[in-house]
């Protein structure tokens, strides 16, 4: 399942980066820096939006990404893929073990 | 016209059934929510029973339309707690409620259904204060303050929005004889009737109208604007 998620929030940031015309954005890794770097405070609203759509699509679970966790957690799950892919994998298994 | 997809709130009884009923006849689809079972039946009716301040069951509300829908046009926030009580004796519960069901209700909706809108790049959205504010009301403190927060939402969220097609603006009736005045002395809607310009009581026509007004292809040049009814100013 993380494989899938990871490849859904590199699929939803390429997308968000021919949009926006965000170079940085256009052949997304892992490793890429997401939110501070190569993704501004109207990125991220996209990201958000368009993570959950994508995920309730696939998943059928509905996720809220903007949650007091992920605002409040030391490292931010916005800062890179990486630490992305594991916030929304833990969200998704949260949900389907209901 | 072409038929339009509705999110109203609050649809179980008063203004929230009466609009959802009117839009339906009108060949419209309507998504509706109450904390009870629905009271309309209509094969362009879907119902949800939650209650609005609660978050994970409005994303579900919401992302469930825009499956059965495709798209949200219009967003109405009806749901709202009516409270008159000095502020003295005001429960501190009561305060909660009044400010879940009006701002947190509110802000749910409006967070999960631009969502939905921003996709189409078009939407509007009403929401719902009062001339209490305006008025100042004693004995309304709690829900002033609460429709005061609505108030302060709509101008920014406008202003958040616009740049995603979405138009917000909101309605301010005056006291409509719907189940949120009923429980309100007849002396004190009396006073309140007195610092009208109009001195009579709204009816369902004139807030449908001014949400009409707000939702109209005409009006794509309006956002973030405030209307109270009975020629209530600031």
């Amino acid at each position: 399942m993380k494989i899938k998620i990871n490849k859904i929030i590199l699929d939803v940031l390429n997308e968000i980066g021919e949009s926006q015309g965000n170079d940085n954005l256009v052949g997304v890794t892992d490793d890429t820096r997401l939110f501070g770097e190569n993704l501004d405070s109207m990125g991220i609203v996209f990201l958000v939006t368009d993570l959950e759509a994508a995920i309730s699509d696939e998943f059928d679970v509905d996720i809220t990404l903007a949650d007091e966790r992920a605002m409040s957690q030391k490292t931010s799950p916005f800062r890179s893929v990486k630490t992305l892919t594991k916030y929304v994998n833990l969200l998704v298994s949260e949900d389907m073990k209901g | 016209m072409a038929s339009l997809n509705y999110i109203i709130t609050g649809t179980r009884k008063g203004l929230g059934k009466e609009l959802a009923e009117y839009y339906l006849a009108k060949g419209h689809n309507v998504a509706g929510c109450s904390r009870g079972k629905t009271s309309i039946t209509h094969d362009n009716y879907l119902h949800f029973e939650l209650d609005v301040a609660d978050e994970s069951a409005v994303v579900k509300m919401v992302r469930q339309v825009k499956k059965q829908f495709g798209r949200v046009d219009i967003l109405l926030n009806n749901a709202g707690i009516a409270a008159m009580n000095h502020l003295l004796t005001t429960p501190y519960g009561n305060v909660k409620n009044v400010f879940s069901t009006n701002f947190f209700g509110t802000f749910l909706l409006t967070r999960e259904v631009s969502k939905v809108m921003m996709k189409n790049k078009k939407g509007s959205i009403v929401n719902y204060t009062t001339v209490a504010v305006p008025l100042d009301l004693a004995g309304e403190a709690v829900y002033a303050a609460s429709k005061a927060a609505v108030e302060s939402f709509t101008r920014i969220s406008a202003k958040e929005l616009g740049e995603f097609g979405i138009r917000v603006n909101a309605v301010g009736p005056t006291p409509v004889y719907t189940d949120l005045v009923r429980n309100i002395p007849k002396n004190k809607l009396d006073e309140l009737l007195e610092q009208q310009i109009i001195h009579r009581f709204g009816e369902t026509g004139d807030v449908r109208n001014v949400i009409d007004f707000f939702n109209k292809e005409a009006s794509n040049f309006i956002t973030g604007q405030i209307i109270y009814l009975g020629g209530v100013m600031k």
